[in-house]
């Protein structure tokens, strides 16, 4: 591990992404933080605390940065939220701290909870200090987590505070996940992802990159690991199951996001169109935007107020430049070798309910770019196969099921979180249940070491 | 009935003030030129910036307190008096009376303690035409360690000699400036009044060491690695103030016209200063924050007020407070209010609940949404079952429910309970509420006369020597 290249030495990010990338929130400087944080009331059981997946005590931390000690203040972001610097700039604030800012019914501004958070972040990284935890005494116990994503480094950090040995296995090259490849760039760079993953390896953590994990590498690790922890994520996007899916030019958010993030794609053509309106759409419709794509539409089968997408993420979209088609759903991707359109049909509702299509309501838009985000499906198919005690994990519809308090699934031995499980929510809940499920996996392991 | 035209001009021991307010004698009124635009700002006097024999400043020489994000709350200052010659204070004096004969100009002075000297200071000051002057007996730094300025004021016996030699002399009225490093100021302001003394001024800056430097470990303001104490002003030392021109104006054998100073920045300050027995107010350290022009809204301020509540002048209202402040033992009681949280204002911040459970009587509760009245949770028992809430992150198709939640109204259980048979109405919770009139003490009718210590001991009620131990719990 000594030898090893920081993880966010390890890439070169595309200059014209950075540029076409800034920040969407910039960061604070001591003068903007220090009256920032002055203004929070410091509420008692504070409802921002309360509202955060991870619990973060947000008027302490705010109220060390008044103090001016930031490195207590980043200690207190850390000890409840390892990814405390990506949440930051990831989390969807509107509707979690910042949502429930007691500020709303008083002076209507809510404290900007997520830029004083970065900014002791910031501080902590600007530091140069160290991780302020240091791995608990070695218990001997050995964990394995499948997949390196926000859920499998959150239970990690917490196994390590704990002595247990944490191994962590992932199919790309660096650590991460939807953390590194899959958060739009102006609200979380990758190289900040990389950054504040390579510090929570000081913990002790190891890693097993370009290793997927199948039914037999899953029974083989069952057999050397005392507890598996699955923090799998999500599969690939859905297919929408229509003619000229497979033509050149037809792509999906996750990967347009991932290619640009990772410096593989730096252009997209003028005409873009994203198909499903959830948060990844919006990130992809943008992207297409920044990229140098001149006319992006978002279309959707339903109306606005069914969207998944945060309304904030859909004003930001608006305000982008993006447009929005309602009620239409596509039928044919048309093209020769590559695309050249996409055909639709207008959809109307009917008196009980469901949505039809509109005889003679056909139209054509012309495109260069078609992305899906009409979500994700699973992967957990693998945990069935023979060979796999793992297999005895109960799954509804394609997600693990856990209890929520300690990440266990219905095999003792085999603990879970993140996507996998919530069906896919933010990064914030991601670590959450990975913090949940390392605290749930070392109070489990000593509970079996007393029993033995 | 129309009300009359409130007005602001006032008198002085007998001199003329366009209005009560004026600059006090420090770096604002150092010389003519500044003293001059004050008076086209609006100020209706100035106290010059004390006049003796020269001396050497040092640099630094201020240092405050910032209290989280607004500066100077507190402000410090080791500078001397006047580091310019008499005569060109005096030249300068004479010039700013010649073109500003309506305004105010007051010479302080500062000389040492021999009767001839101040003979001869008193002399020039009138003849370069002062109104009035006033004896620094209060500087509490460097001057202080020369046997003037403080060193004066907190010794009675020197500050009624030295009144009396500038008595001897003065042909204007004299005013004694009092410094609050001592403990019953109403002490040196007898000596003063036994002195002849026309009038008061008070009061001069506190002992105060601002604060040190938490790398280097030396104290503001820095002097070259050192620091000596300084005297404090500002907003900080208002309540101080006003309690000392309470003890000055409610002290028959101290009672004169008074010049109220300490912490005055605003109208308000001003009001409460008059409302405590002031003719005047002096104001510095505002001033040094925000320049000259804040005597408008000091104006405008004040003449709103006085008209709202009827007042023409300023004497109308002037001492209207000192009847309200009473020594303890005169207090009532019999008076009982209680707290009273009113929900449709609360935010749901829990502040009232946890400084009345650490900081009070442990008598606010949150158990509103509690099949019963719940009074012997804790705070810890309350962020123990908080930080076992699972929560995550709302997505608006996926999570039906939360299309209906709001933050614009607190959820009940938010809403913290007085339990109001354990109310002592100590007003803590009120306090710290950031709603303004959200948490009201209303008086609770308990049926019973006034009754004071005072009276109760004379009654016999209380055992001699006995502390009585006031019931928390009725």
């Amino acid at each position: 591990m000594s030898e090893r290249i920081p993880f966010h030495q390890q890439v070169a990010i595309q200059p014209e992404v950075v540029e076409r990338f800034g920040d969407l929130h910039p960061p604070f400087d001591r003068q903007a933080a220090v009256p920032e944080a002055n203004r929070c009331l410091y509420c008692f059981d504070a409802p921002c605390t309360g509202a955060c997946p991870t619990h973060i005590d947000v008027p302490r931390f705010i109220k060390k940065i008044a103090s001016g000690n930031l490195a207590g203040s980043a200690r207190t972001i850390l000890d409840a939220n390892i990814l405390g610097a990506s949440c930051a700039r990831a989390c969807p604030v509107e509707v979690l701290c910042e949502g429930a800012c007691v500020m709303h019914r008083f002076n209507k501004q809510p404290i900007q909870i997520a830029r004083l958070q970065r900014f002791a972040m910031d501080s902590l990284h600007e530091s140069g200090s160290p991780l302020p935890f240091e791995p608990g005494a070695e218990t001997g116990f050995s964990v394995a987590l499948i997949g390196a994503g926000p859920a499998s480094l959150a239970c990690a950090a917490e196994l390590r505070r704990r002595g247990v040995r944490a191994d962590l296995y992932d199919a790309r090259p660096l650590p991460g996940g939807l953390n590194t490849y899959g958060v739009a760039e102006y609200k979380l760079p990758l190289v900040e992802s990389l950054r504040e993953i390579e510090m929570l390896s000081q913990l002790g953590v190891s890693f097993h990159f370009n290793t997927m994990i199948d039914a037999s590498k899953l029974a083989e690790l069952e057999r050397k690991y005392d507890v598996v922890f699955l923090g799998i994520g999500l599969g690939t996007i859905h297919r929408l199951g229509i003619a000229g899916e497979r033509l050149a030019g037809v792509t999906d958010a996750l990967d347009l996001i991932a290619g640009y993030k990772s410096g593989e794609r730096t252009t997209v053509p003028p005409r873009v169109i994203v198909i499903g309106a959830g948060n990844t759409a919006i990130d992809a419709a943008i992207a297409a935007v920044r990229l140098g794509a001149t006319d992006v539409h978002i279309v959707y089968r339903r109306g606005p107020e069914q969207m998944s997408a945060f309304t904030f993420e859909y004003e930001h979209a608006r305000n982008e430049g993006v447009k929005f088609l309602w009620h239409v759903q596509p039928t044919r991707i048309r093209g020769g070798k590559e695309v050249e359109g996409l055909e639709l049909i207008k959809l109307v509702s009917t008196v009980d309910g469901p949505l039809v299509p509109q005889a003679g309501s056909e139209f054509s838009l012309e495109t260069d770019l078609v992305v899906l985000s009409i979500g994700q499906g699973t992967h957990t198919g693998f945990l069935s196969e023979a060979g796999s005690e793992g297999g005895k994990v109960q799954l509804e519809r394609g997600r693990i099921l856990i209890d929520r308090a300690t990440g266990q699934t219905s095999y003792p031995k085999c603990f879970a979180g993140g996507d996998c499980t919530n069906g896919g929510r933010e990064v914030v809940d991601a670590v959450a249940d990975g913090r949940r499920a390392g605290i749930g996996i070392a109070a489990w392991l000593e509970g079996q070491h007393v029993q033995a | 009935m129309s009300k009359p035209k409130p007005t602001l001009e006032t008198t002085f021991c007998g001199i003329p003030c366009l209005n009560p307010f004026w600059l006090a004698s420090a770096p604002p009124t150092n010389c003519g030129e500044q003293i001059m635009r004050a008076f086209d700002a609006g100020w209706g006097g100035a106290v010059w910036k004390t006049i003796g024999a020269p001396i050497t400043n040092v640099s630094s020489r201020y240092s405050s307190i910032d209290w989280e994000g607004r500066r100077m709350m507190g402000f410090n200052n080791i500078e001397l008096i006047s580091d310019r010659p008499t005569e060109v204070n005096l030249q300068e004096i004479a010039e700013v009376k010649r073109r500003y004969p309506k305004h105010v100009v007051i010479a302080s002075l500062m000389v040492e303690s021999k009767r001839e000297t101040w003979h001869e200071i008193v002399q020039r000051a009138e003849d370069a035409g002062a109104d009035g002057l006033e004896l620094n007996f209060g500087c509490p730094h460097g001057m202080s360690e020369r046997g003037m300025g403080s060193a004066v004021g907190q010794v009675p016996e020197y500050c009624e000699q030295i009144t009396g030699w500038a008595k001897e002399k003065a042909q204007t009225p004299v005013i004694v400036k009092l410094t609050p490093n001592i403990s019953d100021i109403r002490i040196p302001a007898r000596a003063a009044k036994r002195g002849g003394a026309d009038a008061l001024s008070a009061i001069n800056t506190i002992n105060s060491i601002t604060g040190i430097d938490l790398d280097t470990l030396q104290p503001s303001p820095n002097v070259d690695g050192k620091s000596s104490h300084g005297g404090y002003c500002g907003p900080a030392v208002k309540p101080i103030a006003l309690n000392m021109v309470q003890q000055l104006q409610s002290d028959a054998a101290s009672a004169l016209p008074l010049s109220g100073i300490g912490g005055i920045g605003s109208w308000r300050d001003a009001a409460e200063f008059l409302l405590l027995g002031c003719s005047t107010v002096q104001v510095c350290t505002a001033a040094m924050h925000y320049g000259f022009r804040i005597v408008e809204d000091m104006q405008d301020g004040l003449l709103g007020w006085m008209a709202e509540k009827g007042y023409a002048s300023i004497d109308d209202f002037r001492g209207l407070s000192l009847p309200n402040v009473r020594e303890w033992k005169q207090l009532n009681l019999n008076y009982q209010i209680i707290a009273r949280i009113h929900e449709d204002l609360c935010i749901g911040c829990q502040l009232c609940y946890t400084a009345c459970w650490d900081g009070a009587h442990q008598c606010i509760h949150l158990d509103r949404t509690a099949a019963a009245p719940d009074t012997s949770r804790t705070p810890a028992m309350v962020e123990a079952e908080s930080a076992k809430v699972i929560s995550t992150t709302p997505i608006p198709k996926l999570d039906a429910n939360s299309l209906g939640r709001t933050n614009a109204v607190t959820p009940l259980e938010r809403i913290p309970r007085v339990d109001e048979h354990h109310c002592v109405g100590c007003n803590l919770c009120s306090l710290v509420c950031p709603v303004e009139n959200c948490i009201t003490m209303e008086r609770v009718d308990n049926g019973l006369p006034f009754e004071s210590w005072e009276e109760r001991s004379a009654k016999g009620l209380v055992p001699p020597g006995a502390h009585e131990v006031m019931s928390t719990n009725t």
